[in-house]
């Protein structure tokens, strides 16, 4: 089982350690260091994968995050991932892998049948195919191609894992730990900058954990990275983050990092997370995040053992893996010579290099031609074969005409492409910075522009170790004087392009055979081929975004790493346009594909959310209650009995109250202390009502609203002092209230002397409430004369509560007469309890929002946000009353005088009542004037209100709604028609007072 | 008629602190806190009727013995003090300021006290807490509004490794729950 294709020296990594991995139910052997896709290689493996629309066999491609082909699902059950490149797994023992999109195997896939049909799937097969019948589209064609054209399955249970978050700020964060990001980090470090630098692989090095020969300040490449990381590290400024993928560049210089905890671990670490993001806020961003190889484009370019020339070349120099025995490179820059010779060195047999230029004579080359490797110029592949491992191919002479000769057979198992190298832009285009186009190196480069950020080495054009080295001491000292200011004055100007550059391709390569044939891909992971491009030039897509939505390449979950500058090339191309005139398409976040946990981090089960409770929860939980959710809050609804449902158990509580005495926690109403000389005069303009003539001790019900006149809140306020106003607003105004009040006194009013503290949280408030309720408050208070006579309907006092500090309104919202007790939250539970002490044990009920929303309804009183939306005024739903006709200004009385809000047609509040006392009105139901009848059942029928509140009173023995109906005053006593499914329902309009119209309980 | 005027209960009551092993976080006990708003031309005779002079640079929070002022907005300043004292501040603060106008508002149980101390301090609070807590950005007595992930909190350096946190009352046992976890996942 050891691996064939494993030198037996050199390479980072450690062959004491021997690792297990199952690929598709075989064992393979790889050791400590490797990655999944190294430990392929090392075993000889090159197929992995089936592409995903012609399920064409797919191999190892590339080295990092870049690779398109080997995407494979990681883990199983809880803990499984599809999708994942197998370049960047790193390889644990016991690993369990599986390939994607084949079915029955990797090696015999039925799917494949798909390349034979090819020619019926063409670039936007789906809009052009399958079109007919109509209604196949949905049931069978979308289905099928859906389950045929595909990556990985999601995984099916819930994820076992956790996830979580870091904030982070620093001086200078340096993406991309290579030879230009270490630079940046020492320099930035040096001069005093906080740093983090992060790096996407295991290993921090980049390029360099590659570099076998070269040499840094006299220092071997591996010495001089060891040397820099352990200066990093002992710096307190220096934060480093390798297995970390800046994903996104976002406003302000956010950078999203991921950071991947403990895939790289053996065994699933039980209550640690799996991956954090970070949310780094930075001064200054130096981006050395490298160049992507290019591949080339011909006939059949896509067979597993296939791949990019310096990515075989990293997995030799990096792992120690010879990923062939014979082979051909094909090229158009001078870095495929450099690949070359290093496996030459290495005993791999290099059959050929064929470069496509005329003429290669960079210092990679002479140093090819000089270990007396074979060099064919100006040749080209025309086919290559081989079902599941390229076994030849066929080259053939390109004359200066372009005109191409005659073939020959070369036998080879594995083909090295070279075609340039693209700056990785990603994070520069998201930050918003500008790219030129570079001729000479066929690369779009940055070019400025984007605040905060610069790029470093290679990922701006910069190749070469030494100049990149020094590209990253200027970008890392910009930066830090940036951010930190200090005597550096070093200027970050790009180091001069070398003037001999060669080495660019972006066309496909000629050949002999029929272009509207062959599949030379372009986009390797959405299976695009150079003549889909082709295809939506002549079809007449002109744009780039759009000739990339309508081929789909650069769409894959790669977003084009590979693919982008080629299909760009080939359009140019087509559409005879200069590559700069056909642009770019637009750069999106996520670099590679990120977690939805790391994105949801803590915020799943408990943490989801705030879950927001009244000082009673425990109790009511403890005795039943069934919770409502009102915004974050939970609101017990109600508190059944043994086995009472919701209508019965409501019935009894509504019963309770009306008849003796009722206790209900009304904690999580709103609650604004407004305090000061200019008080009264603040809440004149905030509310409709007056409230200058209000005595210290009362109450009164206000109402406010928005500018444009319709309601915003109402509540029941009371006035402690002269100066002192006790507020109350809805359970769930209680924020936005506070905020409208805020920004009147503050930029309106800023002369008034008054101020607003939030007390929400202060009170906890206990609505007693029904006949008994005085009684049950007698036992309880012994500071304050609770009679009718002291203390009427709409008063407050300041006294205590079982010796509690508390402030007792007689207040209703259930028609009754009736208490609030407002005690400090903390008390809160025990004076809950001292009521329900003195509660006659026959009588007293605990009752929920659903009980409270009955009896207010029975009364008529609204609710702002149910009963009301966005457009009703306080007329609408009758509550002119509460306006002050005398004051001069208050919010949105300007409003109110456009005539459209005094037009009599305007949707009022009504009551309704059902022909059938036991039929129950759905809330939000529509209303209509003429009863439908069966010959225009479905005609149209205008719309003239709606149902807001619909409930069945106990008390009154019927169903009973609040609805807003379109001149509903005026048509008290008329019939009208609420149509449902089952039939329209008559109902007869009401005053929405159902109970005790004169308010003769509430003075009782 | 039973007293209870000391029969509290905390909203953090059973929650617990510190769970991890770092024991990084603790709840405060009881204290008084009052919002005193007023203008800034009241603050000389709040300092000498409180026993603190509140800081007018912002974000800046003034501690002498037990009392403490901390300043949340241009007309908005924190009060703490031991529990139980807050009537005896509300009565001196009127009489050393009358004739003068301002607000004076008892929010003791309006809140709750958390602690999050020692060298994972930092790293804790900016699981949820965006801000920049570098101890030269965010230095000994810095105080301010912040969010804790979902929920706002005053959040206050009270020395090098150590951070006091007011939440609302109902959003407490998010924070702390937020901050157990935070904790276990460093």
């Amino acid at each position: 089982m050891s691996a064939p294709f494993r030198l037996g020296a050199g390479g980072r990594i450690d062959r004491s350690r021997k690792l297990r991995f199952w690929l598709d139910r075989k064992a393979y052997e790889g050791v400590a260091g490797d990655t999944l896709a190294s430990a392929l290689l090392a075993n000889g493996v090159h197929l992995v994968g089936r592409s995903f629309k012609y399920h064409r066999p797919r191999g190892i491609m590339a080295a990092g995050s870049d690779e398109p082909n080997a995407l494979v699902s990681v883990g199983s059950g809880s803990r499984f991932t599809p999708n994942l490149r197998a370049t960047q797994v790193e390889l644990t023992d016991g690993l369990v892998a599986q390939s994607q999109n084949r079915w029955p195997s990797l090696g015999r896939d039925f799917g494949a049948l798909n390349d034979v049909f090819s020619p019926l799937f063409p670039a936007g097969f789906y809009y052009k195919t399958f079109m007919w019948p109509k209604s196949a589209w949905k049931r069978i064609y979308e289905p099928k191609i859906r389950a045929m054209a595909g990556l990985g399955r999601a995984p099916t249970l819930p994820d076992s894992d956790t996830y979580t978050q870091r904030y982070a700020h620093c001086d200078a964060l340096i993406v991309g730990a290579g030879p230009a990001g270490i630079a940046a980090a020492l320099a930035a470090e040096a001069h005093g900058a906080r740093v983090i630098l992060c790096d996407e692989q295991a290993e921090l090095g980049g390029s360099l954990l590659a570099e076998t020969k070269a040499t840094i300040d006299g220092k071997e490449a591996s010495a001089w990275l060891s040397d820099a990381l352990s200066r990093l590290s002992h710096s307190p400024n220096v934060r480093w983050l390798s297995r970390t993928t800046a994903f996104g560049c976002f406003p302000h210089n956010m950078v999203g990092l991921a950071e991947r905890l403990t895939d790289h671990l053996p065994s699933p670490s039980e209550g640690r997370p799996r991956e954090r993001l970070w949310q780094v806020r930075a001064k200054e961003v130096v981006l050395a995040t490298g160049a992507l190889e290019r591949p080339l484009v011909f006939p059949d370019n896509d067979r597993p053992g296939i791949m990019l020339a310096d990515a075989a070349r990293q997995y030799l120099a990096r792992y120690a893996v010879k990923p062939g025995t014979r082979v051909v490179v094909v090229t158009a820059h001078d870095q495929a010579y450099r690949a070359a010779t290093e496996l030459a060195e290495a005993g791999v047999e290099i059959a050929a290099i064929l470069d496509i230029r005329q003429d290669a004579s960079g210092s990679w080359a002479e140093q090819a031609r000089g270990a007396g490797l074979h060099i064919l110029s100006s040749t080209t592949i025309c086919a290559t074969s081989g079902r599941h491992r390229v076994s030849s191919v066929e080259i053939a002479p390109v004359g200066r005409d372009g005109k191409v000769g005659p073939r020959s057979r070369l036998a080879c198992d594995l083909v090295l492409m070279c075609g340039g190298f693209t700056p990785a832009i990603h994070l520069f285009s998201q930050a918003r910075g500008k790219l030129r186009f570079e001729e000479r190196l066929n690369a779009f480069l940055p070019d400025g522009g984007a605040e905060g950020v610069r790029c470093a080495g290679a990922s701006r054009g910069i190749f070469g170790l030494d100049a990149a080295i020094a590209d990253g001491v200027a970008a890392g000292e910009a930066a830090a004087r940036d951010a930190v200011g200090g005597g550096v004055e070093a200027a970050h100007s790009p180091v001069p392009l070398p003037k001999d550059l060669d080495g660019r391709r972006l066309d496909p390569l000629p050949h002999d055979r029929s272009p509207h044939r062959v599949k030379a891909f372009v986009d390797f992971q959405n299976d695009v081929t150079a003549k889909d491009v082709k295809l939506a030039v002549r079809e007449g897509f002109r744009s780039i975004e759009h000739i990339k939505r309508y081929t789909t390449t650069g769409m894959a979950t790669d977003q084009g790493k590979t693919s982008n500058m080629n299909a760009l090339g080939i359009a140019a191309s087509a559409l005879d346009k200069p590559l700069p005139d056909v642009g770019l398409t637009t750069f999106r976040m996520p670099y590679t594909p990120v977690t939805f946990g790391t994105f949801a981090g803590v915020a799943r089960g408990e943490l989801f959310d705030p879950v927001r409770v009244t000082p009673t929860h425990d109790w009511a939980s403890a005795h039943g209650a069934v919770f409502e959710d009102v915004g974050q809050w939970k609101r017990a609804r109600y508190f059944p009995l043994k086995d009472e449902d919701m209508h019965r158990a409501v019935a009894r509580e509504c019963q309770a109250v009306r008849q003796s005495v009722g206790v209900f926690d009304a904690s999580t109403l709103g609650k604004i202390e407004i305090v000061g000389p200019d008080a009264a005069e603040f809440m004149n303009r905030i509310y409709v009502n007056p409230w200058s003539r209000l005595e210290p001790g009362r109450c009164r019900y206000g109402v406010m609203l928005r500018e444009d006149g319709s309601i915003l809140d109402d509540g029941v306020v009371g006035r402690l002092a002269a100066d002192r106003f006790h507020v109350t607003t809805t359970t769930g105004g209680a924020a936005q209230v506070l905020n409208h009040m805020e920004d009147f006194l503050q930029t309106e009013w800023s002369g008034l002397d008054c101020w607003l503290t939030s007390t929400t949280e202060q009170w906890a408030v206990i609505a007693v409430q029904g006949p008994d309720s005085r009684k049950i408050l007698e036992r309880l208070v012994d500071d304050i004369d609770l009679s009718a006579a002291a203390m009427p309907h709409m008063s407050v006092r300041e006294g205590h509560v079982c010796g509690v500090p508390a402030r007792v309104f007689r207040v209703s919202f259930t028609g009754e007469l009736g208490f609030e007790i407002n005690v400090p939250a903390d008390h809160g539970r025990a004076v809950w309890q001292a009521v329900l002490d003195a509660g006659f044990s026959r009588s007293l009920t605990p009752y929920g929002t659903e009980a409270m929303h009955v009896m207010r309804a029975e009364k008529g009183y609204i609710i702002v946000g149910q009963d009301t939306d966005g457009t009703v005024t306080a007329d609408d739903v009758g509550l002119s009353w509460a306006i002050g006709k005398t004051k001069k200004d208050f919010v949105g009385k300007r409003s109110l005088a456009r005539p459209a809000l005094s037009d009599p047609g305007r949707k009022q509040l009504v009551g309704l009542v059902t022909e059938d006392p036991e039929l129950v009105l759905e809330e939000g139901a529509q209303i209509i004037a003429e009863e439908p009848t069966a010959s225009h059942r479905s005609a149209p029928h205008k719309m003239i209100g709606h149902v807001t509140s619909s409930y069945f009173s106990a008390t009154l023995g019927r169903g009973i709604a609040l609805a807003m109906v379109a001149g509903g005053r005026r048509r008290m006593g008329e019939t009208l028609y609420v149509p449902m499914p089952e039939g329209s329902i008559k109902a007869v309009v009401t005053n929405p007072v159902f109970l005790d119209p004169e308010g003769k309980r509430l003075d009782a | 008629m039973p007293d209870l005027s000391q029969a509290r209960r905390s909203v953090l009551e059973g929650l617990g602190s510190s769970d991890g092993a770092h024991g990084a976080l603790s709840l405060l006990p009881p204290i008084s806190r009052l919002i005193f708003r007023g203008r800034i031309s009241t603050i000389g005779r709040v300092a000498a009727a409180f026993g603190v002079e509140p800081a007018m640079e912002p974000c800046r929070a003034a501690v002498s013995g037990e009392r403490a002022a901390l300043w949340l907005g241009p007309d908005e300043w924190l009060l703490l003090a031991r529990e139980g004292e807050a009537p005896a501040i509300i009565g001196r603060l009127a009489d050393a300021l009358a004739p003068l106008s301002y607000s004076l508002v008892d929010v003791s149980h309006r809140q709750v006290g958390l602690k999050v101390t020692g060298e994972d301090a930092q790293a804790i609070l900016n699981a949820g807490c965006p801000l920049d807590l570098d101890r030269h950005a965010f230095p000994i007595g810095m105080c301010t509004r912040t969010l804790l992930q979902k929920t706002e909190i005053v959040l206050w350096r009270v020395a090098e490794a150590a951070f006091q946190l007011e939440v609302a009352r109902s959003f407490a046992p998010y924070a702390l729950r937020f901050l157990q976890q935070a904790e276990r996942d460093l």
